[in-house]
């Protein structure tokens, strides 16, 4: 017996050794010791720990019944008492990978035990779950199996023993999204004119900032028929009604507000301002007009141009907010204004 | 505005739809201006992105 960690792998069906897809619908079981791939890990230990038990689980099973399906994961692999929880590796297999990612989330929330999992770049897997957990980067493959198990192993070992895990790059895992501060003995100067002297010269080199991705969006169609269109005021100016009843964020928005505009022929400087730490808001509270053109709307509501100003008007504070925030900010405002039958936007930024 | 479609630069950042150093009369007529100018962006049928040209 090994006096070292102990290890539960998980896999799926395939790699189980029970079958292929035929067997995909089986659902979690569990094996002492080591199965399939698991006998790469226990090499990979080299003494150092022991793989006490394999959880094996048919893909289908466990993309169908997700919920149930990491419960019965759990509730198998607790008895054994693991250290640190390995699943996969995945490569690029889709529902193995979800899986293996759901196994670590739910292995490291509930139970409080690290957990490694392994997956190729374009395996769905990757984006769903390496915020959460350590997913080291794998060929497409099992024929990269050793190499991945090498990193998972050597992750596991660091996590179980609460040892500084490096940087993505050195470790082989995908960037988690997290940025950690540390010294440096030359200036931002310096480095970024290094970086800019190995670029011109070819050589590698790795950013210290990661630009996100924007996504190319198609322009939705146009309105054919504005006299009878009814159109949305929203702002990312911050406004709202003074007082800011629901606390809306000046910053880094988190949640957008709703407010209603029923029977108002222009916005009040008494009734409304603006909580917005990205832009001098002194002109908005004077006239908040000038943020959210509710007067001239009306007028072109009256004269019959416009079929109607929506009755609700959206709006937060488009300032220092994540990507990923503004993307479920956005969605969330769109989805209430197709639902109000709204047909055009006039959407004021500053 | 990353993302966005349709495009009509404002009045300025601190004023989009608007502009201190006017009268409220002339101010009032460039926001219209403006926001005629969104109408008719909405009403424009596009490909990919247009940054439109400001009211005059």
């Amino acid at each position: 017996m090994s006096l070292g960690l102990k290890i539960v792998h998980y896999v799926n069906q395939l790699f189980g050794g029970i079958g292929g897809e035929e067997k995909a619908n089986v659902g979690p079981q569990v094996k002492d010791g080591v199965v399939g791939p698991g006998k790469a890990t226990q090499d990979a230990l080299k003494g150092r720990g022991e793989v006490v038990a394999t959880v094996i689980c048919g893909d289908n099973y466990f993309a169908e019944k997700t919920k149930e399906a990491s419960e019965e994961v759990l509730r198998l692999l607790t008895p054994y008492k693991p250290d640190v929880v390995i699943a996969g590796p995945a490569f690029n297999a889709g529902r193995y990978g979800v899986a293996c990612g759901e196994v670590c989330k739910v292995v490291q929330e509930k139970l409080g035990i690290p957990a490694v999992t392994g997956m190729y770049e374009e395996n769905p897997g990757v984006d769903l779950y390496k915020k959460d957990v350590y997913v080291v980067r794998t060929s497409d493959s099992a024929i990269g199996m050793t190499q991945a198990i090498s990193s998972m192993v050597r992750i596991a070992l660091k996590l179980a023993a609460k040892e500084k895990i490096g940087k993505p790059a050195e470790e082989g895992y995908f960037p988690r999204g997290i940025i950690k501060t540390e010294t440096s003995p030359k200036t931002a100067t310096e480095r970024a004119v290094d970086m800019l002297l190995a670029k011109l010269k070819g050589q590698s080199f790795e950013s210290e900032l990661t630009l996100p991705k924007f996504e190319r969006i198609k322009p939705a169609p146009a309105i054919r028929n504005l006299s009878s269109a009814k159109i949305a005021l929203v702002t990312d100016g911050g406004l709202v009604p003074k007082g800011n009843p629901d606390k809306l964020e000046s910053r880094r928005a988190t949640k957008f507000g709703s407010y209603s505009i029923k029977g108002l022929d222009t916005l009040s400087s008494k009734e409304y301002e603006a909580h917005h730490v990205g832009y001098d808001i002194t002109f908005t509270n004077q006239d908040p007009n000038r943020m959210l053109p509710l007067d001239v709307m009306r007028d072109l509501e009256r004269e019959g141009v416009i079929g109607k100003v929506h009755e609700t008007f959206y709006t937060l504070a488009g300032v220092a907010t994540p990507l990923a925030d503004c993307k479920r900010l956005g969605q969330g405002i769109a989805e209430q204004l197709k639902a109000e039958g709204v047909a055009g936007v006039i959407l004021t930024s500053t | 505005m990353v993302g966005s479609s349709r495009i009509i630069p404002g009045s300025g950042i601190v004023h989009p739809v608007g502009n201190a150093d006017l009268d409220p009369e002339a101010e009032k007529a460039l926001r219209r201006a403006i926001v005629e100018k969104a109408l008719e962006a909405l009403q424009t049928e596009l490909q990919e992105q247009k940054v439109f040209s400001p009211p005059k």
